[in-house]
């Protein structure tokens, strides 16, 4: 309780440091969470993308339907297919003409080819587990050819790992400049009242007792400063999605993780400085 | 009490600043310590509130021992001993009862007892007229009472001042004495390194005369020393 209002003192006497320290650390986590916002919006464009990925296998005209039948119930029974379907003649050229103009005057239902449409299960959309599929549903006699956009796949595939590297590099780099400054801040903090811990030592306070109110003037500055930082770049993805590109926000556990990640740094960082501090004097 | 055995110190940077020291002092003892500027005399004074450790040989207050220091140790030390400094070091954003409360506070006394306690040292060093007003709205020697008071609050054995009118004027100076000597009287030894010639020359109280690093003279312990055995 001492250590509470000790903390809250620090915060009355020197207003301007500390709102400072808390500016300072919702700039810091608002720069990873623009960040983290780009990186959510890609993945989830990514992954939308990658819903897409489809096989399409066209069966020989004149293959009974009970061929077809059992083959769709093989390939569903695949443990990579998420599901599979039938696209008739009629079906292929209705969507045809839907979808693409000049398909419009085609009156001949046996224009089209039918086909099996296969779609995978997430996790198993690589380059080479389509490819896979598609060999294996390749063997049945009665299918003339198998296409999945080989070059769209692995071009996809590409464009995932680069992002995720990107992702994971950037990320840290956000990360670290984060911690570095608003470490630096905390310890401008520390070292505004160096007077006071000396003076707390000399009259018999111990580690721990010095330490605590740091420790939570950074756990409150950096829940304050998390909680600034996830409103900013509320507010840049509510501008985003308005005036530039359909945005998605955080998930409500990433939010949280995110004012989370505040807290601790600002925990941490107090608890490294007063540490180091007391080493020293 | 306090021991000084064989104890030399030697900083990284300055070098030797106290060699082969020893020294006792009594409970009760009022102790000047004196010599140049860089004799050593602030050494010894943080060598017994273990803001530093001897290089070589051992010294031990109240029962502990810098040869046996565990963590925490020093902090209990400090409870026991009250530490005055040239420059007073009082919190500036508290009040005078703020300064001296936080002393206890540090100590986890209870809350409840904490404003009697305060109330009554700052009686002492007469300065209850101004428990509420702050360190820059009193002069040198009413900041260093306030000082005094800090230190007193826990009940120390021992009080250790560094200079303690090293900032005040002539009236404030004797003022800050004759209040140490109350305090001394009242049983808290009293070590205090000075420059103030004239305080040494007006009390019969022991004198230590440090010069590089080595004590020079000792007049002996004071008449006024309570037996070793109390404590």
């Amino acid at each position: 309780m001492r250590s509470f209002s000790e903390a809250m003192h620090a915060f009355r006497r020197a207003p301007l440091l500390s709102v400072l320290g808390i500016v300072t650390i919702a700039f810091s986590l608002f720069a990873v969470g623009l960040f983290g916002l780009v990186a959510v919006n890609i993945k989830d464009t990514l992954a939308s993308v990658e819903d897409r990925v489809e096989i399409r296998a066209f069966i020989a005209e004149g293959t009974p339907a009970e061929a077809t039948g059992a083959a769709i119930g093989d390939i569903g029974s695949f443990p990579e297919v998420a599901r599979v379907g039938y696209v008739s003649q009629e079906d292929a050229l209705n969507r045809a003409r839907s979808e693409l103009g000049e398909f419009r005057d085609v009156f001949d239902a046996g224009f089209l080819p039918a086909s099996i449409e296969v779609r995978l299960k997430p996790g198993f959309r690589s380059p080479e587990r389509v490819k896979a599929v598609a060999a294996r549903i390749a063997t049945y006699q009665f299918i003339d050819d198998v296409r999945y956009g080989q070059e769209w796949v692995e071009k996809l595939a590409r464009i995932r790992n680069i992002a995720g590297i990107a992702g994971i590099a950037l990320g840290l780099a956000f990360a670290t400049v984060a911690v570095i400054i608003i470490g630096t801040t905390i310890r401008m903090a520390v070292l505004a009242r160096s007077r006071e811990i000396s003076i707390m030592r000399l009259v018999g306070a111990t580690d721990g007792f010095i330490r605590r109110p740091f420790l939570i003037e950074g756990f409150v500055k950096g829940i304050l400063g998390g909680g600034a930082a996830l409103l900013l770049t509320w507010l840049a993805s509510v501008l985003i999605d308005r005036y530039i590109v359909k945005a998605n926000f955080f998930s409500m556990e990433l939010a949280v993780a995110g004012v989370l990640a505040g807290a601790v740094i600002g925990l941490l960082g107090s608890g490294v400085s007063v540490g180091r501090h007391l080493r020293r004097v | 009490m306090i021991r000084f055995t064989d104890v030399t110190k030697e900083y990284l940077r300055t070098g030797i600043a106290l060699t082969d020291v020893n020294l006792h002092v009594g409970k009760g003892e009022f102790v000047f310590l004196t010599g140049p500027s860089g004799s050593g005399k602030s050494t010894i004074l943080k060598l017994i509130y273990m803001e530093e450790l001897p290089t070589a040989g051992e010294v031990r207050v109240s029962g502990l021992s810098t040869t046996a220091l565990r963590r925490g140790d020093v902090a209990k030390l400090r409870r026991k001993l009250g530490i005055v400094f040239q420059d007073f070091r009082l919190l500036e954003d508290r009040t005078i009862e703020a300064n001296v409360a936080f002393a206890l506070e540090v100590t986890g006394a209870p809350r409840a007892n904490i404003p009697t306690r305060v109330s009554r040292l700052l009686t002492q060093v007469g300065l209850a007229s101004k428990a509420t007003a702050y360190p820059r709205e009193l002069s040198g020697g009413e900041q260093q009472r306030v000082a005094i008071a800090r230190a007193l609050v826990n009940e120390p054995y021992v009080l250790i001042a560094d200079e303690p009118t090293g900032n005040l004027d002539d009236r404030a100076t004797r003022g800050i004495f004759q209040l140490l000597r109350e305090i001394n009287a009242s049983g808290t030894a009293v070590v205090m390194a000075t420059h103030n010639l004239e305080l040494i020359r007006r009390s019969d109280y022991r004198t230590i005369e440090i010069n590089r690093g080595a004590i020079v003279f000792d007049s002996g312990e004071s008449k006024s020393a309570v037996p070793e055995e109390v404590v």
